[in-house]
């Protein structure tokens, strides 16, 4: 029986909003902490850790989101947590995050000039100190614009976990669409969405963008 | 653990995911090629088109880059179709990996043209070239090798992303991961040699575009 | 010299290569050129020099319309260039330039640069193109260097291949914009050689320059500019040995560093 495209049709999509927000959330949560670890690996005196991180960063970064959703999601399985979308995604989500934030936020210590720590082991500081009060604060302040670029890309990523059947917005759609079949104004309403979300985190990272590259041209 | 992977179901189902594969590699460089065009295009138009022109454009690049992938093929695929516009599923995903890397790889090509320094154009009006022959001649090249780099990640990314058009049935290297799987039923293990499969293509592409970079810009720069 | 007289051109050898009447060019509220009024006959050579921001460059950059400007007339061999996009296509095949930065393209050997234009402007073919190419390096004294792309010259070299470049599209003027401002002192001498040789063949040019030696040498007249306007125009003898304005005598005794 096809539903007609109404309010309560509308409502339900609407609604889904949150569950996107949440898993992005987390992710981005989960993803902070990951590539907090990856970052400093990368950046790290011990080499062994170096190419450790090098190769998380390759692995996730060289491989579709997708097929890592896929890989979680059958791989709890066989570990025995059974069939589990929530946590396959949070987890696939929060690793792949961790690779590319990790990323982004090395290029960001490296950015900081060498004489900051240079300077910092003349004063003595040991490692936790250097980084912690002297190179990371000065990270951050780069890193804020290509951060809130990447969460853009992360809030895009989730509608990926529709495919597992997780109940998001793309889920959603894909759920009224099949009760309706008025694909145009569902995925246009989808699509609506999805743009409300990510377009003034895209306008407040370039406005970031464009207001540091002033600071720093002084 | 108890389980035992069984990689056997996957390796006897292997030409078909050679075909799939086949049909990733189409799309991502049918992607590319028309991708590029229509940026370049887009570009051109975003640097010295009119304004309603530009307007369209930006339109255009944010809408894409604002929006899922998934959402778009989906829009190209089930949507097109109530304006009369019908692809087949092959066909959607090369229209909509088209469209949305144009978007992406517009922005790369723009930031290339304003790299150009302004002298280049004026030495080309001084010569009688007209703005589209000093467009051809004189700034694609050098705009292009200056963001090679961006916009060949961005070809990775597509290549990645072209996974996801397993979904409206088309039938590239995740769709028949797709197929293999409902068969067989060992999931993890088609998956996993999957990825590995897309690993190795990431490397074998940043490998393939560093020859071309070496043969198309051989040309040195200033100091 | 050229025997082909286009419609609407007036068929004498006597018209000058250049006129300019009434000329205003502004940018924004910037008054950059102030009713020039300027008459350049053919085969005569103009040195024109001023202290920066005089509006020299923009008034030879006027003449092939880099610069569009906003009131007056500009013919240019006949042709009325402030008459529309047409005649500024044509005035630009009969112009040629030199830029202060060389602007040779990067991804073109020598040979290329030279041959772009002759080919995609003058429509002709691919032989024909290069030996042209290779008579004008020839001439410039650099044929060995064809085959190399401009990163690898110095700037004396990308500057003698600029001017190749600009000579092979078979110019009835040729304007040059401080060609020797950016180079390493040692080579500035090969350029002005190359640009008295040409002057020998009688050339009409119009010189942004401070190289006040090649302007008493090769100069049929040198024009002093200072904010946007002509303040005085004399023969080279008169402009250095008497010169009738202030401002051209403190000019004068700047660049000269007395």
């Amino acid at each position: 029986m096809i539903r007609p495209f109404g309010i309560d049709e509308i409502l339900f999509i609407v609604a889904a909003v949150q569950w996107t927000l949440a898993l992005s959330a987390i992710a981005f949560a989960g993803g902070a902490i990951g590539g907090l670890v990856v970052a400093l690996a990368r950046v790290s005196q011990v080499r062994a850790l170096r190419y450790l991180a090098l190769g998380y960063v390759r692995l996730f970064q060289g491989t579709p989101l997708l097929m890592q959703l896929f890989l979680v999601y059958f791989g709890l399985n066989i570990f025995g947590a059974g069939i589990n979308p929530w946590l396959a995604a949070s987890l696939a989500l929060t690793l792949h995050a961790s690779a590319f934030l990790g990323e982004i936020w090395r290029g960001c210590i490296e950015a900081v000039p060498s004489g900051q720590s240079e300077a910092s082991w003349a004063l003595g500081l040991g490692y936790v100190d250097r980084m912690k009060s002297i190179v990371l604060p000065q990270a951050a302040k780069i890193a804020v614009a290509p951060t809130v670029g990447f969460l853009v890309q992360l809030i895009k990523g989730t509608s990926l976990a529709s495919i597992i059947g997780f109940v998001e917005l793309t889920r959603a759609g894909q759920i009224i669409n099949n009760a309706t079949f008025v694909p145009f104004k569902v995925f246009g309403l989808v699509a609506i969405l999805y743009f409300v979300l990510c377009w003034p985190l895209s306008l407040l990272a370039r406005w970031m963008e464009r207001r540091f590259a002033v600071a720093t041209r002084r | 653990m108890d389980y035992q992977l069984k990689f056997a179901p996957v390796f006897d189902n292997f030409g078909h995911l050679l075909s799939g594969l086949l049909v990733t590699l189409e799309l991502s460089f049918g992607a590319m090629l028309l991708g590029t065009l229509v940026a370049i295009v887009c570009a051109a138009g975003k640097t010295g088109g009119p304004r309603p022109v530009r307007w369209i454009i930006d339109v255009y690049i944010e809408v894409i880059r604002n929006t899922p992938f998934l959402i778009q093929i989906f829009f190209i695929f089930f949507g097109l179709p109530a304006l009369g516009i019908r692809f087949s599923p092959n066909t959607a995903a090369l229209v909509a990996l088209t469209v949305n890397v144009g978007a992406y790889a517009t922005e790369i090509i723009r930031a290339g043209i304003e790299s150009i320094q302004k002298g280049q154009v004026e030495a080309g009006t001084a010569l009688g070239l007209k703005p589209v022959q000093i467009f051809r001649y004189i700034i694609v090249k050098p705009a292009l090798r200056t963001v090679y780099p961006a916009l060949t990640s961005q070809f990775i990314y597509l290549m990645l992303t072209s996974s996801v058009v397993s979904v409206i049935s088309a039938t590239d290297l995740a769709a028949a991961g797709n197929d293999i799987q409902s068969q067989t039923f060992a999931s993890f293990e088609v998956y996993l040699v999957i990825t590995a499969m897309y690993l190795v293509l990431s490397i074998a592409f940043s490998g393939l575009f560093s020859l071309v970079e070496r043969m198309a810009f051989n040309y040195p720069l200033s100091r | 010299m050229s025997n082909t007289s286009p419609e609407g051109r007036a068929d004498s050898a006597h018209m000058p290569a250049v006129t300019m009447e009434g000329v205003e060019k502004y940018y924004g509220t910037f008054h950059a050129l102030k009713h020039i009024d300027l008459t350049v006959a053919r085969g005569e050579k103009i040195v024109v020099c001023g202290p920066s921001g005089s509006g020299k460059s923009t008034l030879i950059r006027c003449v092939n319309q880099l610069e569009a400007v906003q009131e007056g007339r500009i013919v240019v061999d006949g042709i009325e260039l402030t008459a529309g996009p047409k005649n500024v296509e044509q005035v630009r095949r009969d112009v040629g330039m030199v830029f202060q930065q060389f602007n040779l393209f990067p991804h073109m050997t020598v040979l290329r640069n030279c041959m772009l234009a002759l080919m995609k402007v003058r429509g002709i073919a691919r032989d024909e193109a290069e030996a042209t190419a290779r008579r004008f390096l020839e001439r410039v004294k650099i044929p060995e260097q064809a085959e190399k792309y401009p990163a690898q010259l110095s700037g004396g070299q990308q500057q003698r291949v600029a001017i190749a470049r600009a000579l092979c599209m078979n110019p009835k003027i040729m304007l040059f914009d401080e060609p020797t401002s950016a180079l390493d002192p040692e080579m500035v001498k090969e350029v002005l050689d190359t640009m008295i040789d040409l002057a020998r063949e009688g050339m009409t040019m119009m010189v942004v320059t401070h190289e006040m030696g090649f302007a008493r040498q090769v100069a049929d007249r040198v024009i002093f500019m200072d904010r946007g306007e002509i303040v005085e125009i004399a023969g080279p003898t008169e402009f250095f040995g008497n010169p009738r304005h202030e401002r051209t005598r403190t000019f004068l005794g700047q660049i000269t560093g007395h």
